[in-house]
């Protein structure tokens, strides 16, 4: 067995994702990836890793895993995020999310509880060592396919990894990212917003809904006003695009998130712009959102200063002093005022 | 009136009608075709439905505007002659517990179980599309005199090759799944396989036969089946 990762307690559901596969829609094979794929770009960015590097994606609560490697170096992006190492001589350390950590074979890496998102990614440099399927490390749990096994991880499961190493270099963190979820959802009308009357339109963008406790990697299901078809609420099936929104009898709206079926026959009255797409992935059962309709075009134009942002982000990496004790940090984020001064 | 729509920002809908049409399908074949040879830089994937054409693509490098002048510029001359590429022969058990609904569906179409058999392995399927499940191809036109409406209670398991029928539609399930259509027999052939190079057995476009085999014939396919040993070639149209 390839050295690597043992999972010693799996977190409530944890699979292997990355960003998604690719070319099997016309063959009725899911894209799944990352329901947060700013989440994983960004634990990617901190680890080293080219964006699309497969980490682990975790829900609520975390695994805890033992290096068999004779190295390895972690980064966590998600909500507020409980992450502790423990070291070889027994000593616990808090370290932050965005911020990179190496263990050595033996050392263990603890996320906890996920706070403010539900969802939270681990990246390890240089990735897994797995067998692709369809060009993809992602799991499609409904398909057992992909990833690790097709399935969540289980206590006791051996990770391989592509690097038996990680090099010795000072270790990085990313400060400013902001990945909270977000409760105004832009979308851009259609392609079916002609299946809805002129009234439903009017509701569905000026109604709160609250996201109900069906959610998970396929969609969102939404309570709220009910949705009046104007001509029925079945279609001969065609393509579903990732954030599509459709409606079915009921008139409560569902949004369609990575494991989203290929295609469907439910009239979709709209679909998320596709720059807030991450963002609704970290969006919990409960959560109240609103929709605002923007055009296709500006959809584009903001999808694609995300793109230059997310571009940006590999040159804003800050060194993180080798004792863990960072100035930088703790000036800006003022919590030592009054030892500045001494130390000036 | 074929016409564009946008999807989000990261998928156009060619629409050319809302009904299920063999000619209407046939030019969605042919422009799916026709948008893979041209390779626009951008496009993603292409998704092949009944009635419409999804293209998926992104944004970054491929705007709306942009992929709506390069599909309007394919759209001309679109002859909806194409053909099938290639025709499956796929083995089927017919009736008893691999087909639990033959019976009933015998009786309801008034034409008896022996003529649903003879019907159903009667003609060549086109593949409409494939979707609900990985693999999980909707073929037609199945002929009008076993039309039935799905079954009233959908069954909460339905095995994996199972061979079935709705309306004017037949297909096989690839995976044990929920299913509301009516069960006509079994295939040994998987649908989906995760062991071989290309998993999904049918693609869009294809043309589909079935030929009755019995109990003891389909026992032996399946051992075959299970120990991925079951080679099937498609046969090239001429």
């Amino acid at each position: 067995m390839t050295a690597g990762l043992k999972v010693i307690h799996p977190g409530l559901q944890t699979t292997v994702q990355d960003l998604g596969r690719m070319g099997g829609q016309r063959f009725g094979i899911p894209v799944s990836g990352a329901i947060d794929h700013e989440g994983l770009r960004a634990a990617n960015i901190v680890a080293g890793n080219p964006h699309g590097t497969a980490g682990l994606e975790i829900a609520l609560i975390g695994p805890t895993v033992e290096v068999t490697a004779t190295s390895a170096r972690f980064a966590v992006a998600g909500g507020t995020t409980e992450i502790e190492v423990t070291r070889l001589d027994g000593t616990l350390r808090r370290i932050s999310a965005l911020e990179s950590v190496r263990l050595l074979r033996g050392e263990r890496l603890r996320i906890g509880s996920v706070h403010g998102s539900p969802v939270a990614y681990l990246a390890v440099a240089g990735g897994f060592d797995l067998q692709t399927f369809m060009g993809s490390l992602s799991t499609y749990t409904r398909g057992t396919f992909g990833g690790f096994e097709g399935r969540a991880l289980r206590a006791g499961d051996a990770l391989p990894l592509c690097f038996c190493a990680a090099e010795e270099r000072a270790e990085v963190r990313l400060p400013g990212l902001n990945l909270l979820p977000r409760s105004r959802i832009r979308i851009v009308l259609g392609p079916q917003d002609d299946y809805f009357t002129a009234e439903a339109i009017q509701t569905f963008l000026s109604a709160t809904y609250t996201v109900s406790r069906e959610a998970d990697r396929m969609g969102l299901r939404l309570d709220g006003p009910a949705l009046t078809h104007a001509k029925g609420y079945d279609i001969v099936s065609d393509g579903i695009a990732p954030g599509a929104i459709q409606v079915p009898g009921n008139g409560l709206p569902i949004i369609l998130l990575a494991d989203r079926q290929s295609t469907g026959g439910y009239p979709k009255i709209a679909t998320v712009a596709s720059v807030d797409l991450a963002a609704l992935g970290r969006v919990a059962p409960g959560v109240q959102i609103t929709f605002e309709a923007v055009t296709v075009e500006g959809a584009q134009q903001l999808r694609r200063d995300q793109g230059q942002l997310f571009s940006a982000l590999a040159s804003q990496l800050l060194p993180v002093p080798p004792d863990g004790f960072d100035l930088a940090r703790l000036f800006s984020e003022n919590l030592v005022s009054g030892v500045i001064d001494g130390l000036t | 009136m074929v016409r564009l729509l946008a999807s989000g920002d990261t998928a156009l809908v060619v629409e050319f009608g809302d009904v299920i049409d063999p000619v209407i399908n046939a030019r969605v074949q042919e422009l799916a075709s026709r948008i893979d040879a041209a390779a626009i830089p951008g496009v993603v994937e292409l998704v092949p439905t009944f009635r419409s054409l999804m293209i998926h693509y992104d944004p970054e490098i491929l705007l709306f505007g942009q992929l709506s002048a390069a599909v309007e510029a394919l759209l001309p001359g679109l002859t909806a002659t194409l053909g099938p590429k290639r025709q499956w022969q796929l083995p089927v058990c017919y009736g008893g517990d691999l087909g639990p609904d033959l019976k009933a569906v015998g009786e309801a179409t008034g034409v008896g179980s022996e003529a649903v058999i003879r019907l159903h392995t009667g003609a060549a399927y086109q593949v409409y599309m494939i979707g609900f499940l990985p693999g999980y191809g909707y073929m037609g036109d199945l002929d009008e005199k076993l039309a039935l409406p799905r079954r009233e209670s959908p069954r909460t398991k339905v095995p994996m090759g199972s061979v079935c029928i709705a309306q004017r539609m037949t297909g096989i399930y690839p995976l044990d799944s929920p299913g509301g259509w009516h069960l006509l027999g079994r295939t040994p052939v998987r649908m989906f396989d995760t062991r071989r190079p290309a998993p999904v057995l049918l693609a869009p476009g294809d043309a589909v036969r079935f030929v009755a085999i019995d109990q003891s014939e389909f026992d032996r396919l399946e051992t075959l089946a299970e120990r991925g040993e079951l080679k099937l070639r498609p046969e090239p149209m001429p």
